[in-house]
């Protein structure tokens, strides 16, 4: 006989169902990674999933003592997450490293899934951005046609490191959409993340609250500097279609853990991840901003989430 | 050179004017406090526990000093020694207090209690208790889901997964008070620590009458009084069905742990098990397992314990139940 | 169609006694009868041992502001008056008769009648129902004449009526409606009058199209009365939610239903006024869901109170003989599983639910993952994960800062967790503690 107290049955959710979605929102992307890098987005994502659990199983075993959390498929996604913001000739000791410092410092050391105030992928991809600059920002370029090259292909600066250095050499929109452009190989194409997107949608996975607002605030805040005329302003579209921006909003940004728990929060969180990622594209020195922006909010969410509390049920409107 | 001048003489000026200023903060936004205050919090253990009754260590030693004298004033962790050092520094005389110990008084293990349901909510006994009587058909006796063992600062308490209620490590606990006021059954309670660490204590909390109390638990109290009849001292009162030792009257002589049909009340730290007719064997092979640890020192004691045996008798011969000072005097010549 | 605004889940409704007409429950040899089946103070005892006493005697008075008569429902000795053991393993006072025949006072009208006319004052309509020990029959057990008794200032001016029946599984009211809907008109009526209220509204969720259709029929005779269908929406039976629902009025925080205009009554309650006014007959038995999984025959039972609930469960195909089971009183979601079938049935006990072995354990425990799912699902708009862990750490004050008096334990959080988290223990241990530290700081005053 079991006694408990109420309530006695369950939606079925659970951690694992929540990250596997995810993760099969990621297949249409990782398809089209395929397609265009080959065995080099095959390598890097196999090598990155592998040592992120790896990682995690080591420092679960023998530093926390505690069973096995492998099972919730969160080092499965941090792994595959990480290894979308890397290029696909990315040596494999640097993916290995860039995993390891994922799940070691960007969660582990906080006590596990649930207690990270980063998102892991992210401290892993801009730990490697920081370190290994010159790797992580040559890209192969997509379609050489050819399975076997990994870290021999041939590279090229993409679309906004070009524009950074006040280059304006626009890509064709279907190559944006499709992915056929030279990035990070999960980030290429726009129609297989909103595909992705979609599904999450479906799913009730997450709602539309982070990534609409931060592809809106991006719209809004490209699309003033190009109709101000500002330097080498380019169309706000092509903002949203090119670098991390998408992949970000989708999936790095509404990760549970590090955004904010309230709708009204999350409108905040998602304008202020557009408003920086914005003005780092436009201003700063790194082509891209999407990790950047990202992290820094993670930072803010605490507080979001101690200042923006839910409506509650009969509220009393101070007068 | 003249750089070389320059930015020395620059350092210095900001040097000495930087100590200037802090003179003058310092000065100004002095705190007055009473030097005896870090002093006493110097000697004290700094567990912060609040055993005292205070909020933490310091708490406690601005009690003292504010108060000036050592009156209902006791850290449990430090015991006397610790409140002779914090009396030498106030300059007034420590209170004598015994030490003491928390005790659980509950014999409901597996064996003797079994279970009649599973818990599946959270593992808190305070959330247990409120919703319903717990695993087993005694509502009164230790639910084993440690909110003692949190409440506890000096790691004295561990749930025993075989018996399924706690465990008390004598040698880690103060005395605080913290797992007695957690425990949501008040199973556990405060007793004196007694000479050598011997106690008696009924084992039990169960005030349903004695059959209920029985078929819930073999080792219940059901509330017979065979131990208040028995108790040369009046130490055993029977209240609500369920007995109580007072630890400020029992002399250990043990003649209710004999007595009691259900093996209730516990003895512990007797290097010999309770003597005249053979009580329950499980409450033997406990006590001699007990006694364990003071294993080099057993003969003597036991030579002592004949002793008591016999002083006892003659005891109980020349005084009955009218026992002023005299017991007291004749434990004391024993121990 | 209407419903409450914030959170709510939406769980399976598994109404698999809903075409199960009210079967009448026999009598036991044995009855225990508590004497605390409401909130409030426990009845004193107006029997003695070894007194003879008949179905709808009063055995138990109502001390108190807020207590409850307690009537007979069998004819018998009284055996004696004592600590029994309910059904979550503690003593609980009660009187125990030996069931002799089926003697009923000569003043209650057990013929099938409707009786229809009646000419009472407010005041005698009060005086009879807390003559006849009603109190809410929602699983509160709050009792009806306080409800009923409004102070001035305060008016109100609807009488809604709760055939939600959002906890799943449950099907009392469903059957109750679909059968003394006329009676249960009749009650409102006098309800209505009561209150001195022209309107009321009967809120019913859309999966019971047939009593909507029903109940809406019937109004037409009815003047004043109307049939409100409600969205499926957990928790829609709450007092809160449903006053939302209904008329969109939000009670504040802290304030009851009345500071809105809005008395609540369940249909049981009002069928159970209906007796006890116009047939004279005190609450003595209520209809009882007795369902499950793996139940052979789930059903809902008439059942007298002091019934044990052994006999129900034997009745809907008794309990699995092998393999865990969870037996919870009530519904899924509020509901309290109990450790003790052989204690009675009382008026607290508006359905018996056995879930089997897959359902009846909680899934593992894991890390809070901050997915806010609790937070959208609060029909109070307050951040479960965050009291339960403030709860956790006992910082009481904290609690009652972020409104933990406000939870109505619908356990809306802990369905939505997908870490499994027992949100709820904790917030209802917190509520209690803060509850108690708030009437202690009352009565200091």
């Amino acid at each position: 006989m079991i006694v408990s107290p109420s309530p006695h049955i369950h939606n079925n959710d659970s951690v694992r169902k929540d990250m596997l979605n995810v993760l099969i929102a990621l297949i249409p992307a990782y398809m089209v990674a395929l397609y265009y890098f080959g065995f080099g987005a095959l390598c890097v994502s196999l090598i990155a999933i592998a040592s992120c659990l790896l990682c995690e199983w080591l420092i679960q075993k023998f530093f926390l003592k505690k069973p096995c959390s492998l099972g919730n498929c969160s080092a499965l996604l941090t792994g595959v997450l990480l290894s979308f913001n890397l290029p696909s000739n990315l040596d494999w000791w640097i993916v290995v490293i860039g995993a390891f410092v994922a799940i070691g410092i960007g969660k582990m050391t906080f006590g596990g899934l649930g207690n990270n105030p980063f998102n892991p992928a992210l401290v892993g991809r801009v730990f490697l951005l920081v370190s290994f600059p010159a790797q992580m920002t040559t890209w192969p370029r997509p379609l050489q046609g050819c399975w076997m090259r990994y870290t021999d292909a041939e590279t090229g600066a993409t679309f906004l490191s070009k524009l950074n250095e006040g280059v304006i050499e626009l890509p064709k929109y279907t190559d944006m959409l499709l992915g056929n452009i030279g990035g990070s190989f999960g980030e290429v194409s726009a129609i297989a993340l909103l595909i992705g997107f979609v599904y999450l949608l479906c799913t009730k996975t997450i709602t539309w609250h982070i990534p609409v607002s931060i592809i809106v605030t991006v719209f809004a805040f490209t699309g003033i500097y190009y109709l101000c005329g500002g330097n080498n302003a380019v169309s706000p579209c092509v903002h949203l279609l090119t670098g991390g921006l998408l992949l970000g909003s989708i999936f790095m940004a509404t990760d549970y853990v590090t955004s904010p728990m309230t709708k009204c929060g999350q409108l905040i969180y998602g304008i202020g991840i557009g408003v920086i990622t914005s003005v780092i594209r436009l201003w700063g020195a790194y082509p891209e901003g999407m990790s950047f922006a990202i992290l820094i909010m993670n930072a803010v969410t605490p507080l979001i989430n101690h200042y923006v509390q839910p409506h509650r049920f009969g509220e009393v409107v101070k007068k | 050179m003249n750089i070389v001048i320059t930015s020395i003489v620059i350092l210095g000026a900001i040097g000495c004017l930087s100590a200037v200023i802090l003179y003058f903060v310092a000065k100004k936004f002095k705190v007055e406090q009473d030097d005896r205050i870090d002093q006493i919090v110097e000697v004290l253990p700094g567990a912060n526990c609040g055993g005292c009754g205070f909020a933490g260590c310091q708490g406690f030693a601005t009690a003292c000093v504010k108060a000036g004298s050592l009156e209902n004033k006791f850290c449990p962790v430090g015991g006397a020694p610790v409140m002779q050092k914090v009396g030498s520094i106030l300059g007034v005389e420590a209170s004598e207090v015994e030490p003491m110990v928390a005790v659980v008084r509950c014999n409901g293990t597996c064996a003797n209690r079994p279970k009649t349901n599973t818990y599946d909510g959270a593992k808190n006994c305070r959330i247990a208790a409120s919703h319903y009587a717990g695993e087993t058909a005694c509502g009164y006796g230790c639910l084993g889901f440690g909110d003692c063992a949190a409440a506890c600062n000096c790691g004295a308490i561990k749930v025993n997964p075989e018996t399924g209620i706690v465990e008390i490590d004598e040698e880690l606990c103060v005395g605080c008070g913290a797992c007695a006021k957690a425990c949501p059954h008040n199973v556990i309670e405060i007793r004196k620590k007694g000479l050598k660490g011997r106690r008696v204590y009924v084992g039990c909390v169960n005030k349903d009458k004695g059959a209920v109390a029985r078929k819930a638990c073999k080792a219940a109290c059901i509330g017979c009084g065979k131990c208040e009849k028995t108790c040369p001292f009046g130490a055993i009162k029977v209240e609500n069905n369920v007995a109580y030792i007072d630890f400020n009257v029992c002399k250990l002589c043990r003649k209710c742990v004999v007595e009691c049909p259900t093996g209730a009340i516990k003895d512990v730290n007797f290097p010999t098990p309770p003597v005249k007719p053979a009580p329950k064997p499980v409450e033997e092979k406990k006590t001699v397992e007990e006694a364990k640890p003071v294993e080099p020192k057993v003969e003597e004691v036991k030579v002592e314990e004949v002793k008591v045996e016999e002083v006892r008798i003659e005891e109980v011969k020349t005084d009955t139940l009218d026992n002023g000072k005299k017991p007291d005097a004749v434990e004391q010549s024993l121990f | 169609m209407k419903t409450f605004k914030i959170g709510g889940v939406h769980p399976n409704d598994s109404k698999l006694s809903a075409c199960q007409p009210i079967e009448v429950m026999g009598l036991p040899a044995k009855a225990v009868i508590p004497l605390s089946q409401h909130i409030g103070a426990p009845a004193t005892p107006v029997v003695e041992k070894g007194a003879h006493v008949v179905v709808g005697q009063l055995i138990a008075q109502g001390t108190g502001f807020m207590s409850a008569n307690i009537h007979s429902p069998y004819s018998g000795t009284i055996e004696k008056i004592d600590n029994a053991v309910d059904a979550w393993g503690m003593p609980c006072k009660s009187i125990f008769i030996n069931v002799e025949g089926d003697e009923w006072d000569e003043s209650i009208d057990r013929t099938d009648t409707i009786v229809r006319a009646f000419a009472y004052t407010p005041e005698e309509i009060v005086k009879k129902i807390s003559d006849a020990g009603i109190v809410g029959l929602g699983g509160a057990c709050f009792p009806t004449h306080v409800k009923l008794s409004i102070k001035a200032p305060a008016k109100a001016d609807v009488l809604i009526v709760n055939g939600v029946e959002c906890e799943p599984y449950l099907t009392c009211d469903h059957r109750l409606m679909m059968e003394h809907g006329e009676e249960l008109m009749i009650g409102i009526k006098i309800l209505m009058k009561a209150i001195n209220v022209d309107r009321a509204i009967i809120g019913i969720e859309c999966n019971k199209p047939d009593v909507i259709k029903h109940l809406t029929d019937l109004s037409i005779k009815h003047f004043g009365i109307e049939v409100c269908p409600l969205k499926m929406h957990y928790p829609q039976g709450g007092e809160k939610q449903l006053i939302d629902a209904c008329i969109g009025r939000q009670v504040p925080s802290g304030a009851l239903p009345i500071s809105v205009g809005a008395v609540v009554d369940n249909v049981a309650t009002c069928y159970a006024v209906y007796e006890a006014v116009q047939k004279n007959k005190p609450l003595i038995d209520r209809v009882v869901t007795v369902t499950g999984d793996k139940m052979s025959h789930p059903c809902n039972l008439k059942v007298r109170f002091g019934t044990p609930l052994k006999d129900l469960i034997d009745k809907a195909g008794g309990l699995p003989t092998e393999g865990e089971y969870k037996m919870i009183a009530g519904g899924p979601m509020m509901g309290r599983s109990f450790c003790n079938a052989d204690s009675p049935s009382s008026k607290r006990t508006s359905g018996i639910l056995i879930l089997p072995e897959d359902k009846a354990r909680r899934a593992e425990e894991e890390n809070c993952i901050r997915c806010g799912k609790c937070i959208d699902a609060c029909p109070m708009g307050l951040e479960p994960y965050l009291l339960s862990r403030i709860s956790e750490v006992k910082n009481w004050d904290l609690m009652e800062e972020h409104h933990v008096m406000d939870c109505i334990e619908c356990g809306c959080c802990l369905y939505t967790c997908p870490a499994n988290r027992p949100l709820l223990d904790y917030i209802r241990m917190g509520k209690q503690t803060v509850g108690g530290i708030i009437r202690a700081r009352a009565q200091k005053k």
